[in-house]
């Protein structure tokens, strides 16, 4: 017997990302999702973020890693609420980890949650969080062919910080290459070319974080 | 490899639909994999393998038909296969696309006894 099914497979996390998302909203809070390959530089450009908006923005962290708690020991030592995650093997956070740590969190007094991923450029593109926005770094390190190799964290990806400029003349990567290849994929990508090292174009990308937090709170105090 | 979590969301769906059939054998599963998807079809069919091994679902068939992304366009109204992940329209160049197929991860049909 032949039955017909038409289902997304993913149609439980979906559900789960949606109601988590439902949350975030009535609480008027901005949720990023903030991904990568390990090591292009996540927990250093959150660091450098919570120490130019923590005056301005209310932060909270979850850190998701395959193991180990040293990033989110790094983002205590700043002083914002941070839950760590670790995923004991899988290669990515999804909505039901999401909503585990909600217990741990006063949503009431944040603006802004950044859900760092765990590094991996493939799965964590896969699966929705309850996120607003999707953010990706790529390192120059990593050569410019990623985007082509990588379609759907692009894709999926409203904004790219492409991280360590500064070793530009040191690395076979030409940054025209990756906004271009990129922008093919996502013509809707916001761009940011940053160095965590040496803070060039942080500023930009810091204005532009606290404003989209600024404008979505106040969409959604709006529409209440 | 989160092809793991995908074969586990798929057997979760199979036996709901199973039990909603009153099935006791499944047979086969189609799946319609999307070209804009990270799945690899080998790794799915691996764990598929690995995790009915041993299970009343032991033996079932899983068929993936890989979907080609195809968009259409907002602004000149045609629909167009999107090649090399080129999300723009070939006719207008507009970007204001919406992808018709190719994103989606589903099942499709189940032959159960």
């Amino acid at each position: 017997m032949k039955v017909s099914v038409v289902k997304n497979i993913l149609e439980a996390n979906e559900r789960i990302a949606q109601q988590n998302r439902a949350l975030f909203d009535e609480k008027g809070l901005t949720v990023m999702n903030l991904m990568s390959s390990p090591g292009a530089g996540k927990t250093t450009l959150l660091e450098k973020t919570i120490d130019a908006l923590k005056d301005h923005l209310r932060l909270g962290v979850i850190e998701g890693d395959i193991q180990s708690s040293q990033d989110a020991e790094r983002i205590a030592s700043k002083g914002i609420p941070v839950v760590q995650i670790n995923t004991g093997g899988a290669c990515h956070l999804d909505g039901n980890m999401i909503r585990d740590t909600f217990g741990e969190f006063d949503f009431d007094s944040l603006d802004l949650l950044v859900v760092e991923n765990v590094g991996n450029l493939v799965c964590p593109a896969e699966f929705k969080v309850g996120e607003d926005f999707k953010a990706m770094i790529l390192s120059v390190t990593e050569g410019d062919d990623k985007p082509s190799k990588y379609p759907l964290m692009f894709h999926e990806s409203s904004v790219l910080l492409i991280n360590k400029i500064d070793l530009l003349p040191y690395v076979d990567c030409s940054i025209e290459k990756v906004k271009e290849e990129a922008l093919k994929i996502n013509p809707h990508l916001t761009i940011f070319e940053i160095s965590c090292k040496t803070n060039e174009g942080l500023t930009q990308w810091f204005d532009w974080l606290r404003q989209f937090v600024e404008h979505r709170k106040a969409s959604l105090a709006g529409n209440a | 490899m989160h092809e793991m979590s995908i074969a586990q969301s798929l057997l979760e769906i199979i036996r709901e639909e199973m039990a909603k059939h009153d099935a006791k054998v499944l047979r086969s599963v189609r799946l319609h994999i999307g070209q804009l998807t990270a799945i690899v079809p080998e790794s799915l069919s691996f764990c598929f393998e690995i995790m009915t091994n041993g299970t009343e679902l032991e033996g079932a068939k899983l068929v993936m038909e890989v979907i080609p992304l195809v968009g259409y366009c907002e602004s000149c109204k045609k629909e167009f296969e999107i090649e090399d992940y080129a999300f723009a329209c070939p006719y207008c160049q507009s970007t204001d696309i919406k992808t018709i197929s190719g994103d989606e991860l589903s099942i499709v049909e189940m032959e159960v006894e």
